[in-house]
């Protein structure tokens, strides 16, 4: 039994780290309408930023969780005004084409700075050990991981489905030109709208650093996986994608307990299942 | 009934003191993409005037709203509005400077329920009407507040669409064809918001294809016809303009 309930932590892990970067994925699709392959690459990037942080700047951990995703989010506006912006309109394949060059030159870099093996980021000091719960041992970093992830899912659906400024963004989403004709400067709201997608993913690779290390190909490893997340899911919704990203990390997880062979590759089974039964997407929004 | 003055008395009309229209268009074309749709539209409105473009399907009447809104990718001539040229102004900063838009399609967002859509436009200038207003002039949206937007009927979504630009502030208001597709009685209703903001002073442009609806409303009418304005009177001249007026549209 210990062995399955470690599984499932995992699970859940892996799964913050799906759900928070396929809800980045959903908010910039909807918003941009284009399906950003540099999320791995920026998610690597929110590793590295950290790990800056501390051993160049010797900021800690707690700070870096604010500051990684919003240097990194900035980088991404840049992205967006100097690049992606020329690309609205377009196919997707455009963007899609873009951001994957992106990634690809991203990762290059680091890697021919860092190599390819992991550098250490150690779990800060408020956040070692473990507690016991009896049926097994729960490691605190990783509950927290779980934990804050989550929260920081549930707010940001609260800030788009609940607020003026989500219902300006979902209405941007839908009809662009109109909100733009009734004086939203629309632009500025995609630039943003981007920051936020791109920062959630800087957001994972800092709570990622002290668990898997922080190596160039981190995020070119786990997005694949966010990808058929996301096509499972359906990238129209916002819930569907938060949902999905912690369910297919449980799923995954208890796949390993069962039938370890099949681990790595039940999340693309049940995506083929799903695009044969519902190509939209489990929560796919048609209209 | 509802007090419009308070909003009204809030916005002394700048554009109604000087005597000049406060918009006017001179030589506008307009393209959608390769097809040449406007040829050299000119005309003006006046404060406080409600202005009826009429016309056939396909004349123009629709694209010259949405280059006056700036939401046209290619347009040439000129545009003043207020004084101001916005022939190039982006439709963000055409909106901010008072202009508000109701789109044919009303433009209702699915994603949205009906108060959210009501709080959309931005306030662009202090003046406009709080929603205890809008709800006396359409009393139907005060029960849908928390119904997605596109669940109205076609009635109830032309109010919504009408109801939340007159938060705005926005003293110029361009309505595209509110009738379209509507109920006689809720016409009628529409047909009195229109008359009442105008006695309030508000400056409308109107496009319409259903004539008999605009000679309730509208103090002069232009004609368009492939791109252009062929002719144009006031309403104390539609008598003597029928004859004409039935060739143009083909009634």
């Amino acid at each position: 039994m210990q062995a399955l309930y470690a599984q499932l932590l995992v699970g859940l892990i892996n799964g913050s780290f799906y759900a928070l970067l396929s809800l980045g994925l959903a908010v910039i699709f909807g918003m941009l309408n284009i399906i950003n392959f540099a999320h791995g690459a920026l998610y690597m990037m929110g590793a590295f930023c950290a790990y800056f942080l501390l051993n160049i700047a010797g900021i800690g951990y707690w700070p870096a969780l604010i500051v990684a995703p919003i240097v990194v989010g900035i980088f991404g506006m840049i992205l967006e005004r100097t690049m992606l912006k020329w690309l609205s309109g377009l196919d997707h394949l455009y963007g899609l084409l873009l951001t994957f060059g992106l990634a690809l030159i991203i990762q290059g870099v680091f890697q021919n700075y860092f190599g390819s093996s992991g550098l250490p980021y150690a779990i800060p000091d408020e956040l070692k050990g473990g507690m016991n719960l009896g049926f097994m041992f729960l490691p605190i970093y990783r509950g927290w991981v779980v934990i804050f992830s989550l929260i920081v899912c549930l707010l940001t659906w609260y800030l788009i489905e609940r607020t003026r400024l989500g219902a300006n963004l979902r209405a941007a989403t839908e009809n662009p030109t109109l909100v733009r004709a009734f004086g939203i400067n629309v632009p500025r709201m995609i630039t943003l709208t981007y920051g936020l997608g791109v920062g959630l993913a800087a957001l994972a690779g800092v709570l990622s650093a002290p668990i898997n290390q922080v190596r160039p190909l981190m995020g070119a490893d786990l997005i694949i996986v966010v990808f058929a997340v996301v096509v499972i899911g359906g990238m129209g919704s916002i819930m569907g994608s938060i949902i999905t990203g912690f369910a297919l990390g449980v799923i995954e997880g208890l796949t390993k307990y069962f039938y370890p062979e099949a681990s790595n590759t039940v999340v693309f089974v049940l995506m083929v299942l799903v695009l044969l039964v519902k190509p939209s997407g489990l929560t796919g929004r048609t209209t | 009934m509802v007090d419009l003055k308070t909003a009204s008395a809030a916005t002394t009309n700048s554009m109604s003191a000087s005597g000049a229209p406060v918009l006017s268009v001179k030589n506008l074309e307009a393209w959608y993409g390769e097809s040449h749709i406007l040829h050299g539209i000119n005309f003006d409105v006046n404060a406080g005037e409600v202005v009826t473009l009429l016309g056939r399907n396909g004349a123009g009447k629709t694209t010259t709203l949405k280059s006056v809104m700036g939401i046209i990718g290619k347009r040439t001539g000129a545009i003043r509005f207020d004084g101001q040229d916005i022939i190039r102004a982006s439709s963000d900063k055409i909106a901010r400077l008072g202009i508000a838009f109701c789109p044919e399609e009303r433009g209702i967002f699915a994603s949205l329920d009906v108060r959210e859509n009501l709080l959309l436009p931005p306030v662009v200038r202090p003046g406009g009407l709080s929603l205890d207003q809008i709800f006396e002039l359409f009393p139907n949206l005060k029960e849908r507040l928390n119904s997605q937007g596109t669940k109205l009927s076609g009635g109830e979504q032309q109010m919504l669409a009408i109801g939340r630009i007159l938060r705005t502030g926005a003293r110029f208001l361009m309505l595209d064809e509110p009738t379209e597709g509507l109920a006689p009685v809720i016409i009628q209703q529409i047909g009195h918001t229109i008359a009442r903001l105008k006695k309030e002073g508000f400056t409308i442009l109107l496009v319409e294809q259903n004539f008999r609806f605009a000679a309730t409303v509208a103090d002069r009418y232009y004609i368009v016809e492939h791109g252009k304005i062929i002719d144009g009177f006031a309403n104390a001249e539609l008598q003597a303009n029928m004859d004409k007026l039935h060739t143009y549209l083909g009634v």
